[in-house]
């Protein structure tokens, strides 16, 4: 099993050539924006909400989701801090006052729609997009359920439904983009809740309001916009009266767009398919050479005597 | 007329046929008698017992075997059969580029074994993402349907479906010279080596992209085990992943298998178990020293004096220091025992680190965990009997620790 060199330069520089124009594509992540400049987005002013969950309810209906084990109306869902499950798109949680005793904050959770999301970098079959408009849509007709995105979005925000063998989908809230937000409307948590805690309009325009907010009554907001970087920034943003780690907002996100994360190591994969092929044909030159000597010599042995 | 009787023993030619090929020369009933071994017994009872939870899993969905958790999505199927099988599978393009790139032909012995780890492993891993995918009659859908081109995971599909396919030409030599085809395997024998440097190249690129996947989580790895390295790391670990196996894997077959090996292999084995220690031995002190620059580069010595950074001792200094050197006392020693005790400890090594990235360490901050649930374990443990099953059936009857009587001469 021998090959000669022309052969060995010959086949890799097909399997390197072939390799590249495949992969050429995956490299080709420069940047995954692709949200308009006027993209929408929800500001929650977290002071204003005061846990009714009308929110909850108005998004059970408008998306069809399965009635709720505890009702809308009931408190006590507030006992557990809940996470994300296949059952809802968003949920409210709550959490005490960390200077004024007695007193809840509430936290509405749902996906934050970033500007360069990490789920949809992750979807190997790009199921997850990023609208012009602003939200990040699933779509099913694609999805193979691999839940990479559950393990890259930064906000544990997308679910799955393990219960469901022939056709799980993966969960995660729409900003009502194919009911309503498409046609012109605005989703219907914005519009149901009676306390006007969240504000729908342009990405650009909510960061005015909230900080006008935050300027006008320094005494009440803490000064963070949280999701104008965030992760590389997200359509939804909030404001709050207390620190976000004291409401369980993750952290830890750093303010980097996640594709940035792995651009580095897809735009290694080219140098690697010219740099080996190159490497170990010098090897293959190298031993295939000094086989070529011994040989040689070997076949000479009057030489052999003549230098000893 | 003469025609007349080559047919009439046609059906007797075919039926030899299948008894050397398929029955070891044996007849049926010989055949299934020889079946009934202890081994086969237990190996028959842990696949009964699998059985229904698979059936589980695909009736009623993952959320019958798993603990279906919306934080942790993957668990064991995916942290043992792809995270921790696929570097277990490098063998293939190790033993294939040092013989075939490298020259060095005193292991040409290993390479078809090497070839058939490598192999097995990579159909097995796509065996258990067909359990672990939501759906997954839509395996092909990132190669012919839909491309998420800037996916980590879409690269790693398309080369594991890449290199899956260029190990089994790579293999066909030897599936040729057991059905006797000699046209083909001497055609296959031709594309083999345009496969082997096929396969390094892919090898090298999804190794490190299967670490390369979890730089998507940085808030969610703990930072010992998160570094900007990570690919770096998962393709140097593989590398003594894949020799390990080799040493282990022909080690129990020559025990086991004992007459399935050509006796001057046999006896030259210590010998290439002794080659593979010192490989080993000096890939994994690259690789402890990458790991320390790794921390120092995170600026991670603090974190070290926590419980977690324990774990991380642990891992480096049980786990990779101590095989680099009880490896390295072996070949000094030229012991060639305490070379197979080790390369087993290394092997146990890559499951914990691969556990960790994707399990243990990961998702580290919260509060509530489940690592995997024990109906997870039962299937995986059936997957593997299968596997071992398969390789044994391979092995039983294809040239793959011997020459075919027949190519004898042709091979080296
Ligand atoms: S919050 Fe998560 S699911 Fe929503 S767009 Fe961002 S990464 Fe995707
Ligand atoms: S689960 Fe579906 S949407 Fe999520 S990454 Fe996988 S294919 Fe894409």
């Amino acid at each position: 099993m021998r090959i000669s060199r022309r052969k060995f330069f010959k086949i890799s520089a097909v399997t390197g050539a072939v390799s590249i124009i495949g992969k050429s594509k995956s490299t080709s992540v420069a940047r995954n924006f692709s949200g308009r400049p006027d993209r929408l987005g929800v500001l929650t002013d977290s002071t204003r909400c005061v846990g009714c969950r009308t929110c909850e309810a108005a998004c059970n209906e408008i998306n069809k989701l399965p009635k709720p084990k505890i009702p809308f109306e009931d408190q006590s869902v507030f006992e557990k801090e809940r996470r994300a499950d296949s059952t809802y798109y968003t949920y409210v949680n709550r959490y005490p006052h960390p200077d004024k005793k007695g007193k809840w904050i509430y936290r509405k959770v749902q996906c934050n729609h970033c500007d360069e999301p990490a789920c949809a970098s992750a979807c190997l079959v790009a199921a997850l997009k990023k609208k012009p408009e602003g939200p990040v849509v699933w779509n099913e007709k694609i999805c193979i359920g691999c839940r990479y995105c559950m393990t890259a979005c930064p906000f544990y925000v997308p679910a799955f439904e393990y219960s469901n063998p022939y056709s799980p989908d993966i969960v995660k809230c729409t900003m009502c983009y194919d009911t309503r937000v498409s046609k012109g409307g605005i989703p219907a948590c914005v519009e149901a809740c009676p306390m006007e805690a969240m504000t729908f309009g342009k990405r650009s325009e909510l960061i005015k309001v909230a900080r006008k907010r935050i300027m006008e009554h320094t005494d009440k907001y803490v000064d963070h916009i949280y999701g104008e970087n965030e992760a590389g920034g997200t359509c939804w943003l909030y404001i709050s009266g207390v620190p976000f780690e004291e409401l369980g907002f993750p952290t830890d996100v750093g303010t980097k767009p996640y594709p940035e994360l792995t651009k580095g190591f897809l735009t290694m994969v080219p140098a690697v398919l010219v740099i080996w092929p190159a490497l170990l044909g010098g090897f293959y030159m190298f031993t295939k050479h000094r086989e070529q000597l011994i040989e040689e010599e070997e076949k000479t042995p009057e030489k052999k005597e003549d230098r000893k | 007329m003469s025609d007349h009787t080559e047919y009439a023993e046609r059906p007797n030619v075919l039926n030899s046929w299948i008894r050397e090929r398929l029955f070891l020369g044996l007849s049926i009933k010989e055949y299934l008698k020889s079946l009934i071994t202890p081994f086969n017994v237990v190996a028959g009872i842990i696949i009964l017992v699998g059985l229904p939870f698979m059936v589980m899993r695909f009736t009623q969905g993952l959320v019958a075997v798993t603990h279906a958790s919306q934080d942790q999505p993957w668990s064991l199927f995916l942290s043992w059969g792809l995270f921790t099988g696929v570097p277990l599978a490098a063998s293939g393009f190790i033993m294939a580029t040092a013989v075939h790139v490298f020259e060095m032909k005193d292991y040409y012995p290993l390479v078809r074994p090497a070839i058939l780890i490598g192999f097995l492993g990579y159909f097995f891993a796509v065996v258990f993402l067909l359990f672990d995918l939501g759906r997954p009659w839509r395996l092909p859908y990132p190669m012919v349907v839909s491309y998420g081109t800037s996916s980590v995971l879409f690269l790693v599909g398309w080369h594991v479906a890449l290199y899956l396919s260029t190990q089994f030409v790579e293999f066909c030599p030897a599936i040729f010279e057991w059905l006797g085809a000699n046209r083909l395997r001497r055609w296959a024998l031709k594309v083999t080596v345009g496969a082997t440097i096929f396969g390094v190249i892919l090898s090298t690129l999804h190794q490190s992209a299967l670490g390369a996947l979890f730089l998507l989580a940085p808030g969610k790895l703990h930072p010992l085990w998160y570094s900007e390295f990570i690919p770096v790391f998962f393709f140097i670990s593989s590398i003594f992943a894949g020799i390990s196996m080799v040493i282990v894997v022909s080690m129990v077959t020559k025990r086991v298998l004992k007459n399935r090996i050509a006796p001057h292999h046999a006896a030259n084995y210590d010998r290439l178990t002794i080659g593979l220690g010192r490989a080993a031995a000096f890939v994994l002190l690259t690789y402890f020293c990458m790991k320390w620059i790794g921390v120092a580069h995170g600026n991670h010595w603090d974190l070290l004096n926590t419980s977690w950074g324990l774990w991380f001792l642990v891992e480096i200094f049980v786990f990779v220091l101590l095989p680099c050197f009880l490896f390295t006392t072996g070949v000094l020693n030229r012991n060639a025992g305490l070379i197979q005790f080790t390369a087993i400890l290394t092997i146990l090594g890559i499951a914990v680190n691969r556990f960790n990235v994707s399990l243990i360490a990961l998702n580290w901050k919260l509060p509530h965990r489940e690592f995997f649930h024990w109906k997870e374990l039962i299937i995986a443990i059936s997957i593997i009997t299968i596997e071992i099953l398969a390789y044994r059936w391979i092995v039983n009857r294809m040239p793959v620790y011997r020459e075919h009587p027949e190519y004898k001469e042709v091979h080296f």
